[in-house]
This record gives structure tokens, C-alpha cells and sequence, in this order.
């Protein structure tokens, strides 16, 4: 076999995944969202992607590397260190950058994407989903028609497309609708409220919403706040809301939580889940508590994927189609 | 034992699932929020050949099953039974209607086909890609007719039923890809 056939035939993926169109047009997404921040007033900043904190989420996990004999985490969101900026006084912010999650690959997954993190002082979510729902329109423009937005609370969502309460229903309801829908249920699931709910959201709820409208969820149980604040119930809720478009989530707000104490207890129980799931946990970031005990401003922040926004503008069947060189081409 | 994670997954992977061997058809990953991320899989067993959707929570992990693909002669069918030999070692094999499945049709003698193993004992028979067969009955070929596109039936030595083209006669020889059952060409002897 000659030398230049072998080089084909192994290397043929050294082209890459998004086509010249769809790398332009992916240039015009970036550019019209930093435009768009600029109108606004809105001031772009860097973070450091590397941080000797890693992300106490109990689903998320980070990648590590060493740095002088030091364990350094790559980010998995901003979030942290742009919280610290605000902290400082800087005003609303917004960053563009690659965040870094590892397991996680597939059609509309990749280890590591762009994302879209911004924040707004004196903003409730409620405020915010007003501002991302302009801000989705102006950058999807023409290439995509949008119908008129639906916004449904969590409960709402779960009632209407699987039939349950998800603030009330005990776990073997929630796994009989599972059923009902077809959804095989794993044994190690049927005493995780938060992961059969989370199953019935991926599988039963979310494609049932108009692919071609924004579906901002909001109002999420108590249990999923991740780092929002709470408004007290009954039912408890979190000040949480994601947007669906497309049949894919592409964006998570909150109304910021502020309070460090509870913040450090939120880091507790989620090293807690982490161990019992047998996940490590990476130090938690003390330099987030302490800005936040210095006093975070009332602010609401949202992460929106870059990658998504280009996989629908651009009509992609999978992410790998939307950037240059997905994981299976770096 | 071997046994692989849900980020290995990807179709053709074979697992053991409720002890029986298995193949990933289709793998996709889902993960709602910021929640637990989940793998949604389509599998066919491969004893009984029936598919299911099955869910895992991403980052468990699943036994691999321990099967092996051999290259081996088909030697006869005994009415019950397709044996096969290892070339190499004349071990001879004995695969069940089950196994052989579709690939009966295009079993000929002394053809090399590939049998996968499980605990031993053959699973899954795959015929060659290419398999040259004799034809044992046809309409009469139609002379000169090598251009037009039409084709006809015609019985082979196996017991498949393929399209060729008008042209073919009875008793020829043809190459069949198994893959798609189709007529590829004329063995000229």
C-alpha cells in the first residue's frame, strides 16, 4: 500500500466538521452578540479557564490538569470568578468563552463548547427572560422564524406533557408515567426524585414543546435551585428558568443567590451527592464565598450555548456540524 | 471481567444484558439542565434478535460480552444444524437456525464466512461480502439485450432469489453482494 493511501484512509477527519457557510456564519453569531452587548452597555471580561476550585455540581464534571505540581480544574462555567468580578464592583458583564465538561459528548454534546455567560444588576429572572428572549431574536434574525414564546412554570410543563405534580407526586408516580411514555427506568433510579424528574423533562416533556417557538421553563423545584435563590412556597420554588428551542435546551438563568452562608451550605450538601455517587469532589471555590459575604450585588445571570445558537441557525443535525473540529477531529 | 462505560458506548458495541449478549444499535446521550445525564440505547439481543430502548445513567458501567468473531469454512447442513470449521485447526462448529438466520441463503460450500462465538458456542453467522453462485433457474436470457436496465428473477444454487439482467441464462455463475442481494456481475470461467 502506498504511504498516500494510508494517510487517506486514516486521516480523512482532518477536514473539519462545519462547513466555510456555517464557519462564517458562526463569526456573524459571535459578532452580532458582542454588538449587541456593546449597545447595551454591557462590558465583555476574561476569567482564568484554569482554577485550583473544580464545579461542585453533582452532575458536572470538571477536567484536571497539573500546573507545577499544583492540581488546576478547567472551568465548566464562569460563573465563579465572574460572580467575584461583580462582587467587586464592576457592573453588568458579559463573557464569551470555552467551558470545559468531561463525559460529556454526543449529537448535541461536546467536551468542550462556547458559552455565553452574562449578568444584570437590579434583574429578577423574570426580567431576564424578557431581555434573552430579545436577545435570541436579534441574533437568530431572519435564518430563523420564531413563533409566538410560550413560558410555562416547571409544574405547569410536568402537568400538561407527563401527567404529574413534580412538587407533590411521590417517585412511583413519576416512574408509572415514565412507563407510560415507553421510557425504560433504570433500578438504580427509582428512589432519585430529582433524577427521575429530570429523566421524564429529557424524555417526555421536552420534545413535546414547538421546536420552532422559544419554551422558557421557569419557577424549577426547590431541589434544583443549583444557585438561584429560593421564593418561598407553598410550594418552595427556585428562581430558575432554561429556554428551549429546537428541541434542545440552550439556555439556564437564575436569580442569582447572594447569601454566602447559604451558598457554603449549597457547596456542603452538593460534595455530599457527589460522594454518595461515588463522583470525587473537587475543592470548593472559597474565593467565591468570601465575595459573596463581601456583599454580591442583586443581579440575575443566564448561560446561553454559543454552539446551539449556530447549530439552529444554521439548520446542524449535531454540534459536530457547527464547529470546526469537534472532540472525534481535535 | 471487561466491562464498559457509558462514554465508550457507541453501535456495534457488544454488552451482556440480563446475562444475554447484546448490541448497541444506537447510543444517544441526553442530559436535561444542569441535572443527571442520562445514555438512552437501542439494543438487539443477539440470541433472540429483539430490540429494546434501555436507559442508563451516564458514567455506569456494563459488562462487555465476551464474544468472538473467527473466520471459518461451511462445511454441511444435517437438517437441524450448519457446521463450520476453523481452517487452521479443523475444530469444527455447529450453529442453530437461530445463528445462521438470513445468511442460510447464501451458504455454499467451502466458502469462508465470518461466526461469531459466545461462551463457545457460534452466535451470529455472516456470509462473505461477495458470494459466486450458480444459477438453476431462469427465464431464457434475451440475446444482445446488455444495455436495456430490465431484469428478471432467477433462483440460485443456495435457494436465494435474485434480480439480474435479461441477458443472464440458466447455469451461469454470478457474484451476489449479500450485504444488499444484489447481482453485482458475471463469473466468466
Amino acid at each position: 500500500m502506498s504511504r498516500g493511501s494510508r494517510t487517506d484512509a486514516s486521516l480523512r477527519d482532518w477536514r473539519p466538521g462545519a462547513d466555510r457557510e456555517r464557519l462564517a456564519l458562526r463569526a456573524e453569531v459571535l459578532a452580532g452578540l458582542r454588538a449587541w452587548f456593546s449597545a447595551r452597555g454591557v462590558m465583555e471580561v476574561e476569567t482564568p479557564l484554569l482554577s485550583p476550585a473544580g464545579s461542585s455540581d453533582p452532575a458536572i464534571d470538571s477536567l484536571e490538569t497539573t500546573l507545577a505540581g499544583r492540581s488546576f480544574f478547567l472551568h465548566t462555567s464562569p460563573e465563579f470568578a465572574m460572580k467575584r468580578l461583580l462582587a467587586a464592583g464592576t457592573g453588568d458583564i458579559y463573557q464569551i468563552c470555552r467551558v470545559f465538561r468531561a463525559g460529556e459528548a454526543g449529537r448535541r454534546h461536546n467536551p468542550e463548547f462556547t458559552m455565553l455567560e452574562y449578568y444584570r444588576l437590579g434583574y429578577d429572572d423574570r426580567r431576564l427572560m424578557d431581555e434573552v428572549d430579545e436577545l435570541i431574536r436579534a441574533v437568530l434574525g431572519e435564518r430563523q422564524r420564531l413563533g409566538p414564546t410560550v413560558r410555562l412554570s416547571y409544574a405547569a410543563a410536568m402537568r400538561r406533557h407527563a401527567g404529574i405534580d413534580p412538587h407533590g407526586d411521590a417517585t412511583p408516580a413519576l416512574i408509572d408515567a415514565l412507563w407510560a411514555a415507553d421510557i425504560d427506568v433504570p433500578d438504580s433510579l427509582v428512589d432519585d426524585r430529582d433524577a427521575l424528574l429530570n429523566l421524564l423533562l429529557a424524555t417526555v416533556v421536552e420534545p413535546r414543546f414547538d421546536p420552532s417557538a422559544l419554551t422558557f421553563l421557569h419557577d424549577y423545584p426547590a431541589s434544583q435551585a443549583a444557585l438561584s435563590r429560593l421564593r418561598p412556597g407553598p410550594p418552595a420554588t427556585a428562581a430558575r428558568f432554561e429556554v428551549f428551542l429546537g428541541g434542545m435546551e440552550i439556555a439556564n438563568g437564575f436569580h442569582e443567590l447572594a447569601d454566602a452562608q447559604e451558598q457554603g451550605a449549597r457547596f456542603g450538601q452538593e460534595a455530599r451527592a457527589r460522594a454518595a455517587a461515588g463522583r470525587d469532589c473537587p475543592p470548593a471555590d472559597r474565593r467565591l464565598l468570601a465575595a459573596l459575604a463581601a456583599g454580591l450585588p442583586d443581579c440575575a445571570g443566564v448561560a446561553i450555548g454559543v454552539d446551539r445558537l449556530v447549530m439552529i441557525a444554521g439548520g446542524c443535525e449535531t454540534i459536530d456540524e457547527a464547529l470546526a473540529f469537534a472532540i472525534e477531529r481535535a | 471481567m471487561a466491562s464498559y462505560s457509558t462514554n465508550e458506548f457507541r453501535s456495534g458495541l457488544k454488552i451482556l444484558l440480563d446475562r444475554d449478549p447484546c448490541i448497541i444499535v444506537e447510543n444517544e446521550f441526553v442530559k436535561p439542565g444542569k441535572g443527571q445525564a442520562f445514555n438512552r440505547v437501542r439494543i438487539r439481543n443477539l440470541k433472540t434478535g429483539r430490540v429494546v430502548d434501555k436507559t442508563f445513567k451516564s458514567g455506569e458501567s456494563v459488562e462487555a460480552a465476551d464474544v468472538v468473531d473467527t473466520d471459518m469454512q461451511y462445511l454441511y447442513e444435517d437438517g437441524d444444524f450448519w457446521h463450520f470449521m476453523v481452517p487452521d485447526t479443523f475444530e469444527q462448529y455447529a450453529a442453530d437456525a437461530n445463528a445462521v438466520s438470513d445468511a442460510r441463503q447464501w451458504l455454499k460450500e467451502q466458502d469462508v464466512c465470518q461466526v461469531t462465538l459466545w461462551n463457545n458456542s457460534p452466535l451470529i453467522v455472516a456470509p462473505p461480502n461477495f458470494v459466486e453462485l450458480t444459477i438453476t433457474e431462469t427465464d431464457p436470457g434475451v440475446r444482445g439485450d446488455t444495455a436495456q436496465g430490465g431484469v428478471k428473477p432467477a433462483h440460485l444454487e443456495t435457494g436465494a432469489v435474485v434480480r439480474v439482467p435479461l441477458f443472464i441464462e440458466q447455469g451461469e455463475v454470478i457474484r451476489v453482494d449479500t450485504r444488499s442481494g444484489e447481482y453485482v456481475s458475471r463469473v466468466k470461467d
